[in-house]
């Protein structure tokens, strides 16, 4: 029996097909990788999974049995880290620990803590709040926490994407280290054909398609692990893959724009600010309005079928 | 475009300009005696001499900044004197009417962030309540203060020598004030807790966090800097009813001292009254502001 599964799920907002006719089988100890472009429902398809979401038609099942919520046996890391700011790396990882092993002493649990914030290496960091760590290192916490629940499988959504290509690289590493050590089953989402070839056993693209996105066939990574960074692009199947599934992705790009006019919305370029905080002398020195150029993600496109 | 923090001459020189200028601006519009001695004719033939002392000037029963600063002497170089029920230093008028709201300002607090988690959490409860706090919430607190009176009618908590500690004066200002304050705690707590990051509550759900956990580890710790933005606009609040309170009570305080200063004719004391008040709620917010922005970081 698969550990997870989506039988014919699909997916819509308000009427608005998301994703559909989605199938995928997840044996135990799988190491899955899911790629897409940002926007095509990698977050929903793994919220589906996760229990956060339930599909509009079809099923997700979890031994058999259908999911009717989130839970422990499925750790989850986030997109945005998903740390509680005001709780320190410890404090946080302890959290899920207490709530998922409460029958274990207080010292057990502590060690069990101490364990996972130690496979991550950052033990020097214990006692530091999120805000004061880089984001690499926030993303481990995020990890530690979603190992330290010994779930059934985990479910990584981008965890590495917002994150500067060197320290992607060595959290690339890193995880697929404890991976080798723990194998439990893994369904990694990515943005990045690199990634998802380097540390999948299966990589599946989900491509857009104008009434939803559906999932591709299936590519196997028959690469030998451990996979070593440096020499896996000269290596041929390595290349052969990364070429399949890029065409793959860009010739579903192309035909999804095909199918629509896309128009590019002027959008205010003022945030509003917080005028209840009255404080004149520092009003008085205010930067001026937040502009969205200033912030670092925006992307604005209405596809209009 | 100026960086904060990075103090000119002119965030040190204007703000004293500024203080100059009003307090010129009230010399000018105030009045001042002026004595004049006439010699004239008594009626009888006689000559005499008639001092009269009167007021000129444009509002010239307003005391001049140099009077309204004698006047206030006393009460200023002793702050803590009591001379009587009525004549106490200003600072000790002032601990009074702070007890009064700290009391009042607890009370609201402890009504009020329930009731904001409430309209929260609930989409049920925020279309019940939703509309009677709109319109209790601009009622003014010379309102509220009869009503007051009329709920604690009789109330009586004596003390060990049979006097009353508590009575319905005392009941009904706390009312005032708890009720006048508390819809600024209401209404942040719950934009706070509808402003609770879903990511924080999708951590609840994964972990499987009871009702109880979930309010105290993510709900309260997430909300916690919109509560106390709530809190410092209740104090601010809580200070304003205060003046009105005593005035209406007769207690001695602050806002009952200017009242009693104005049915004696003292208008200086008004004025000295005015500036403490001013004062003492201004540090009351830069304090809460302190403690507002210590969360906000977090
Ligand atoms: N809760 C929601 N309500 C309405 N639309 C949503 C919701 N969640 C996601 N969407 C829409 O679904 C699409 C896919 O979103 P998402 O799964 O986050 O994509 P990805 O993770 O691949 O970037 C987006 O167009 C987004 O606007
Ligand atoms: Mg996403």
């Amino acid at each position: 029996m698969p550990l997870l599964q989506l039988t014919s799920a699909s997916k819509s907002f308000s009427g608005h097909s998301i994703l559909r006719d989605i199938d995928l089988t997840v044996e135990e100890g799988d190491f899955v990788s899911i790629i897409g472009y940002s926007g095509t429902g990698k977050t929903t398809l793994i919220s589906l999974l996760a229990g956060l979401l339930k599909p509009t038609t079809g099923q997700a099942m979890m031994e058999g049995k259908p999911i009717t919520g989130p839970g422990p046996e499925r750790g989850i890391v986030f997109q945005n880290y998903s740390l509680l700011p005001w709780l320190t790396v410890e404090e946080n990882i302890h959290l899920a620990v207490d709530q998922v092993f409460p029958e274990k002493s207080a010292a057990e649990r502590k060690e069990h803590v101490a364990t996972y914030i130690d496979m991550v290496k950052l033990t020097h960091a214990s006692t530091k709040l999120p805000k004061e760590l880089s984001g690499g290192m926030r993303q481990r916490v995020s990890v530690a926490r979603a190992l330290a629940m010994q779930p059934r499988v985990l479910l990584l959504d981008e965890p590495l994407s917002a994150l500067d290509a060197l320290t992607r690289a060595t959290l690339q590493d890193e995880i697929s280290d404890i991976w080798l050590k723990t194998r439990t089953t893994v369904i990694w989402v990515t943005n990045d054909p690199d990634e998802a070839i380097l540390l999948a056993d299966r990589v599946i693209p989900l491509l857009p398609k104008k009434d939803g996105a559906t999932l591709g066939a299936a590519m196997s990574v028959p690469i030998e692990r451990p996979r070593e960074r440096r020499e896996i692009d000269q290596d041929p199947i390595f290349k052969k893959l990364r070429h399949d599934l890029v065409s793959t992705l860009l010739s579903a790009r192309k035909q999804q724009e095909a199918s629509s006019v896309t128009r590019k919305l002027a959008v205010p370029d003022i945030l509003p600010e917080d005028l209840t905080v009255i404080d004149t002398v520092k009003r008085s020195a205010r930067s001026g309005p937040l502009r969205r150029s200033q912030l670092q993600k925006e992307e604005f496109k209405i596809t209009v079928p | 475009m100026k960086l904060p923090g990075k103090l000119s001459l002119n965030a040190i020189f204007l703000p004293f300009l500024g203080v100059l200028l009003c307090i010129g601006g009230w010399a000018l519009i105030s009045g001042k005696s002026v004595t004049k001695t006439t010699t004239k004719d008594d009626g009888w033939g006689d000559m005499i001499t008639v001092t009269e002392t009167k007021r000129v000037g444009l509002s010239a029963d307003l005391p001049a900044p140099s009077e309204t600063w004698v006047a206030s002497k006393p009460y200023i170089v002793e702050p803590f004197a009591k001379r009587g029920e009525l004549d106490q230093g200003i600072l000790r008028f002032t601990w009074l009417s702070l007890k009064l709201v700290v009391q009042g300002y607890l009370l609201a607090l402890l009504i009020g962030t329930p009731i904001g988690f409430l309209l929260g959490l609930s989409r049920n409860f925020t279309l019940a309540f939703d509309p009677i706090i709109q319109i209790l919430r601009p009622v003014s607190p010379l309102a509220w203060l009869p009503l007051g009176m009329v709920m604690f009618s009789g109330l009586k908590i004596a003390d060990a020598s049979g006097r009353t500690a508590f009575g319905t004066s005392d009941a009904a200002a706390l009312f005032t004030i708890a009720i006048c304050a508390m819809w600024p705690t209401v209404l942040n707590t719950a934009v706070g807790v509808r402003a609770v990051p879903q990511d924080y509550l999708n951590v609840a759900k994964v972990l499987k966090l009871s009702r109880f956990k979930t309010l105290t580890k993510i709900l309260i710790p997430s909300s916690l800097p919109y509560m106390f933005t709530g809190f410092r606009l209740s104090l601010g609040i809580a200070w304003l009813v205060i003046v009105a309170v005593e005035m209406l009570i007769g207690k001695p305080g602050i806002g009952g001292f200017l009242w009693q200063q104005y049915n004696a004719n003292s208008f200086a004391h008004i004025i000295l009254s005015i500036i403490t008040i001013g004062l003492i709620g201004f540090i009351l917010d830069r304090l809460m502001s302190l403690a507002e922005s210590r969360f906000r970081t977090a």
